[in-house]
């Protein structure tokens, strides 16, 4: 319903998402299903904590998380670990300390690292970084009704390689159905059983994919629920005052308008 | 002052004698607030309220912002991921400040589009409308310089394209952009400065604000039906008019509430639809964005620069006739500032006699138009500099000049107007029936 007064009214103001024009994007994304999609769509605990598995012992090799504190994995709307969790798997991170001039194991208040290899990209906020549709026309009023997609377009990106390579100035690229241009210089990083999930869910290669996205939508929006939450509750009681403000203008007007 | 007549403030008890014998502050507010108000206003004419709003909610949440912003090339994107992450309430306020200047844009084309309709720019409204338009060029400006601060990649490279607009001004074009950037490229310097006018020109907004509220107090609002309100006896006037208080306050009031709620989805459930991407990637200088693209409120104005390219005859004439001062960039930039003129030109271009498009055959047509025209533009401003949307960029920029140009002053010779209302109360009495006298005064 909410979604189709916002999109009534965009396309009453005629606004067009620039959004939808997000680095050339014109490669194919499937709509995978999410469970914080909409708003009053969640994050699965379990999913995050299965998309950080992935995360760290996949991605990590090379990519970073360079914008968020540790800390966070113990906050509600996150993957929840518990604190003494959290402690020990911070441990698992070394990190620069400018006081010792050397490295030491993390503690819950640093961050996770920088990108391992120079050109892999930063990936806390690739989920919003990205847009997986644009249409119709370019306008993006679709993502009215799908969402921005970003973690649409990280599973896309993860699960459509097409297993062709062809060499560039001395570097292998994969063919990639999503990626804008075809051809991505990230070899296929998943294959089924790359990881061994604690909770017994098969780890096929969208399985995986599809946590790590979700997993990389809350690093972007960490506080997506409550946002939410946020959102749903002033939508409420705003539309009571915006009652309570019709009848109190349809009184005193009704004087003056007597046919009405 | 040749206002509405209507009843003045008069202190009555002590406290209100003695301060107001002071400083009439309290009368200043009660004209503001009892001004006369034509009864007939429809909801086109909430927006300014909603404007209103806007420009104290930015300023609000800017303040806040600014608590807990670094402005440094190597912190200010990590500043507002700790906004984003760590604040108290951080998220929200700054998707507050964030969709907040899309909403202020929204407000602000409804209400200059209500105004190009209903004539307000007319005599004697001009200096106004002048003032209006003054505002939403500072409006611009300052949303480019916000959209800069978070330092992501649209920020960067947009701001190397706009400020690069300045430079293609002929001779002392380098010289001005360099003074934008403080440098000769976009970096600390740029901003710096850029942060501080961020800062600086909401509260220049403000006061002008005020003046265009004293402005329009003077000459009393438009109405739609553009009839003015009788002056020549205060019972006459009365038949025209409410007072602002209470009856268009908890009007504006119950509109706001309803955008508010819009607002509010838009915040809560999609904060980042009218953004780009690519602004959550840190600047950096040396990988250019695929395509860079203005925020959408800046897009029919953009597709207006890029609509004249070096092919276009126009172009080329104007390049020979200059000895080719005015390049194709230099005429772009030209257009650009130009399409905003020619809307604060309005009032000297239209030569109707009739204020209201409601009483305008031909006049509705043309505007509904250009309408159309600005959404197409704003659509086309996204779009990838190619075929066919160069062509379509310069038939609708083309459309948006003639509008203003051609089409404003000639159809005040050629059109013959409908019969317009001898009197607001006749127009108002014509929708919502004649009031009971007896009700009327009970509810007062």
């Amino acid at each position: 319903m909410l979604k189709k007064i916002a999109l009534t009214v965009a396309l009453a103001l005629g606004v067009t998402s620039t959004a939808a024009f997000a680095a050339g994007g014109s490669g194919h994304v499937t709509d995978y299903d999410f469970s914080f999609e909409g708003p009053f769509g969640k994050f699965d605990q379990f999913q995050l904590q299965r998309g950080l598995q992935v995360y760290t012992e996949v991605c990590s090799a090379c990519h970073g998380l360079k914008f968020v504190p540790i800390r966070t994995l113990h906050d509600a709307g996150g993957p929840g670990l518990p604190e003494d969790q959290v402690r020990e798997y911070a441990k698992f991170w070394d990190v620069f300390d400018p006081a010792l001039d050397d490295t030491r194991p993390a503690t819950p208040a640093d961050f996770f690292p920088s990108s391992a290899l120079e050109n892999a990209p930063d990936l806390s906020l690739m989920a919003k970084a990205r847009a997986g549709f644009h249409g119709p026309y370019g306008t993006g009023i679709s993502q009215l009704v799908n969402g921005m997609g970003g973690a649409e377009y990280i599973t896309s990106l993860l699960t459509h390689y097409t297993g062709k390579e062809k060499e560039e100035a001395g570097t292998t690229l994969y063919g990639n159905e999503t990626f804008p241009g075809g051809y991505i210089s990230m070899a296929p990083p998943l294959s089924d059983d790359a990881v061994e999930y604690a909770d017994g869910t098969p780890a096929t290669v969208e399985q995986m994919s599809k946590d790590v996205a979700a997993f990389l939508m809350w690093t972007a929006e960490p506080k997506m629920m409550d946002r939410k939450r946020s959102g749903l509750i002033g939508v409420l009681f705003l539309t009571l005052l915006s009652v309570l403000l019709y009848l109190t203008n349809k009184k005193l007007w009704a004087p003056y308008k007597k046919k009405h | 002052m040749a206002g509405i007549p209507h009843d003045h403030y008069e202190p009555k008890s002590k406290i209100e004698k003695w301060v107001d014998g002071r400083l009439p502050v309290i009368s200043l507010l009660y004209d503001t607030l009892m001004i006369p108000t034509p009864k007939n206003l429809n909801w086109m004419w909430i927006w300014g309220i909603v404007l209103a709003f806007c420009l104290a909610l930015q300023i609000v949440t800017g303040i806040v912002l600014v608590m807990h912003y670094t402005p440094h090339v190597d912190l200010a994107f990590s500043s507002v991921e700790h906004i984003m992450r760590d604040v108290n309430g951080g998220h929200m306020i700054r998707y507050f400040h964030m969709n907040g200047a899309s909403l202020f844009f929204i407000a602000v084309y409804a209400h200059i589009f209500r105004g190009l309709y209903y004539g307000s720019y007319k005599a004697p409204r001009e200096i106004t409308w002048i003032i209006g338009m003054l505002i939403y060029v500072l409006m611009m400006g300052t949303a480019f310089m916000g959209y800069v601060l978070p330092w992501g990649q649209m920020s960067f490279h947009g701001t190397a394209v706009i400020t690069g607009l300045f430079g293609a001004i002929p001779f002392v074009g380098d010289s001005i952009q360099q003074l934008l950037l403080g440098a000769s490229s976009v970096g600390q310097p740029a901003l710096n400065r850029f942060f501080s006018l961020h800062y600086l020109l909401p509260f220049v907004i403000a006061g002008l604000v005020i003046v265009h509220i004293w402005a329009f107090h003077s000459t009393g609002n438009n109405n739609p039906t553009g009839v003015e309100v009788r002056r020549t006896s205060k019972e006459e006037a009365e038949k025209d008019t409410l007072p602002f208080w209470p009856y268009f306050v908890i009007k504006d009031l119950f509109a706001l509430a309803v955008v508010m709620v819009v607002f509010m989805a838009v915040v809560g459930f999609m904060p980042n639809y009218l953004g780009h991407p690519d602004n959550y990637i840190e600047a950096n200088p040396l990988a250019t964005p695929a395509h860079i693209v203005p925020e959408w409120y800046f897009l029919p104005f953009y597709a207006i620069l890029r609509a004249f390219t070096s092919e276009v005859w126009i172009v080329m004439l104007a390049e020979w006739i200059s000895f080719g001062i005015i390049d194709a960039k230099f005429f772009g930039v030209l257009a650009m500032f130009g399409a905003i003129v020619v809307i604060a030109l309005a009032p000297w271009l239209d030569t109707s006699s009739v204020r209201s498009g409601r009483y305008r055959p031909m006049f509705k047509w043309w505007f509904a138009l250009l309408v159309i025209d600005f959404i197409i533009l704003m659509w086309l401003g996204a779009r990838p500099a190619e075929e066919p949307y160069a062509t379509m960029s310069l038939i609708a920029s083309a459309y948006w000049f003639a509008y203003f140009l051609v089409i404003l002053p000639l159809l005040g010779v050629i059109e013959k107007p409908l019969a317009v209302p001898a009197t607001i109360e006749d127009d108002f009495n014509a929708h919502y029936g004649k009031a009971d006298d007896a009700s009327a005064t009970a509810a007062e």
